[in-house]
Order: C-alpha cells, then structure tokens, then sequence
C-alpha cells in the first residue's frame, strides 16, 4: 500500500505547466505538501465538484493538461460527473482518485469502496476506457506519464495507506487561490 | 411526453443572441422542456460546448473551471435543480466567479404537478440566500432587456445572477 504524501509528490514531480484541482480535505493538503504553486486550485468544500471543475477548465483548455487529485469521498459524491465526462471525452483530463476507504477528514468511517464498491468498474462503464488501478511505485510512474501525456479522459485510482498524516493547509482565500491560478495561466 | 404548449414562442432565441453577444462558450443543463429551443440552438453551435449534466450541481464545477480556463458559461435549469445546487453554490460566492443561471419556472401559474410546488415555491429565495441576485421575467416582450442586462451583471461585475423565466412565460405544460 503507498503513501499518499509519496504518492502525489512523484505525480507533481517537474510538473510543467499541468494544472492541478485537488479535491477537498487530504487531498488539498497532499498537493500543498507537494509543493505550493499557482496552477494548484485548492478546493476546501464544493465537495464532488473537484471533477466537473477539472472537465470545464480542460473543456475551455484543450492545449494543456489538467489533473484531479482528488479522495473515494469526495469521488463518490460527484460518480454522475464521471457519465457527464465520459459523454465529452475530454482527451487532456485525467482523474486520480488517492482510496483509502475512509473518510479521514471526520474520523476515519468507512467509506463505499472499502464495502467492495468499484470505482474502476464505474468508471470503465462511464467510458474512461484506459480506467486502472496503481499499487506500486512503477504504477504511479505509469499515472504521471498518463497526467502528462496520456490520451484521456483517464481515471486512475491509487491504493493508499489509512495512516493519518499531518495537515498542510495551503491558502483559503477562495478569490485569491481564482485570482493567482489564472494570472499564472495567463502568463504561462 | 415532456412538451410545453407555447413552443412556437421564440423568446429563447433572445437568451441565444445574449449568449452570443457576450460570447458564452460552454452551456451546461439538464433537459427541461422550457429550455428546449434554447438547448437545441446551443447543440447546434459548433462555438458553444454543450454540456449535459446528471445533476444541476454539476453545472455550478463547470462554471467555475471554464472560468479559471478563460471562457464564459451559462446553466439552464429548472426549479427544481436549483435545490439541487445549493451547496454547491458555495463555490461561486467563495470565489467571486461570475455565474450565469436561466432558471424554467415549475409549480406556480397553472401548474398542474403538486409535486412541483414545493420546490418551485421557495426557488427564488433559495437563489438569493445563495448570493445570487435574481430577475424575474413574465411577459416575452421583457426576455430581451432582462437577459441584455443579466449577462452585463454577471460578466462585467463577475456576479452571481439568476434569470427566473416564470410560468406565466413559458406556459404551463400540456398533459394531454
């Protein structure tokens, strides 16, 4: 099982100018822990929505790369906006989905995959044909080339670890995270 | 079958011209029959990216991720998805993006659905309660001036601004 600190630092390793929307609680805190950076629009509520914010941005950008980084929780939240992108077929959009099986943010209760629930099987049915699982170190080299190159809309789900891991809150000021992100766009 | 009885009315092709003049590139909706003269000029536009959704509250994400991608978008919906986005919502008062919502009245003139009152009835106070300001709109000679100023709120002052299309406009649906 990875560690998910571990695990989004190798994602965003020489990231370019990929564009980054992690979904709220670990997730945000996961990608700060990474590094902050202005291509990163941190989401601390609107959960369920990280997926479909990803398909308008890479809708309105077809000429870059977008990742969601998000959680099983907030994933499962927002499973119709799988159907709604697997309908547009956005080649330059991919989803990381970091399970745990849990919700960690309040305490750790289990979550629907941790009961069976399979995020890839729902996925492949909504058209995300190249849908797949990472357990490994050589997987997650796999998923970054996929967020840098892939032909999408590609859906990825990394086995992690349950372990608790420090907080690292990034900035929560949600004009500035907008305000920065698309200066940074602008200019990049 | 889901039609309204006043198809023939071409109001919504006002709403399509401010879309045009204000240069909306992504249109998210659920289909609505209000909305389906509207929904098919989109479709038909290969400029604008339409965007059919499960759920209203997937429109309020795409809304703000086309922003943050440069581009204008606009939701269609009906009352009742406007229960559906509230917390949503949230999102766009946080962020200060301009959202634009053309919202089909359900369950208040004529309507012969009981089912739909409940939300229908509480629509437009959701809306403000959610930071949205909100234009209702009665009579099809208005759509054009409303609409004209709606769009100038939301993208020049990046507002969250809700058109109410009332069922007094639209018609009341045929159950025939």
């Amino acid at each position: 099982m990875l560690d998910r600190r571990d695990v989004v630092k190798r994602l965003l390793i020489d990231r370019g100018d990929l564009l980054v929307v992690p979904g709220l609680g670990a997730p945000t805190y996961d990608v700060a822990a990474a590094g902050d950076h202005p291509l990163n629009f941190y989401l601390w509520g609107a959960m369920g929505g990280a997926a479909m914010i990803g398909l308008g941005l890479a809708l309105a950008r077809p000429g870059r790369r977008v990742a969601v980084i998000t959680g099983d929780g907030e994933m499962l939240m927002g499973l119709g906006s799988l159907a709604t992108i697997g309908v547009k077929q956005p080649a330059n959009l991919s989803i990381v989905v970091l399970d745990n099986r849990h919700y960690g943010e309040t305490g750790m209760q289990a979550s629907h995959t941790d009961a069976g629930i399979d995020l890839i099987a729902i996925a492949r049915a909504c058209r995300f044909a190249g849908a797949r699982a990472a357990h490994t170190g050589s997987d997650i080299d796999d998923t970054r080339r996929l967020l840098q190159s892939g032909k999408g809309p590609s859906f990825i789900q990394v086995h992690v670890k349950t372990d608790d891991v420090p907080r690292v809150l990034p900035i929560r000021d949600g004009h500035e995270i907008k305000r920065r992100f698309m200066a940074a766009l602008a200019g990049s | 079958m889901d039609q309204t009885v006043d198809t023939k009315h071409a109001w919504p092709d006002a709403i399509y011209a401010h879309f045009k003049r204000v240069n909306i590139r992504q249109v998210g909706y659920v289909p609505d029959a209000g909305h389906s003269r509207l929904i098919k000029r989109c479709i038909e536009d290969p400029e604008i990216t339409d965007v059919v959704l499960t759920t209203e509250e997937e429109g309020v994400g795409l809304v703000a991720g086309a922003f943050l991608g440069g581009q204008r978008a606009a939701l269609l919906m009906q009352s009742s998805g406007v229960g559906n986005c509230i917390n949503m919502f949230s999102l766009i008062q946080n962020c200060g993006f301009p959202c634009l919502v053309l919202v089909t009245m359900r369950g208040e003139w004529e309507e012969f659905n009981p089912w739909q009152v409940p939300m229908g009835s509480i629509t437009e106070e959701c809306l403000r309660l959610a930071g949205f300001s909100t234009y209702r709109v009665d009579d099809p000679a208005r759509v054009d001036e409303i609409v004209r100023i709606a769009t100038d709120r939301a993208f020049n002052d990046n507002s969250a601004i809700a058109v109410i299309l009332s069922q007094m406009l639209i018609g009341k649906k045929d159950w025939r």
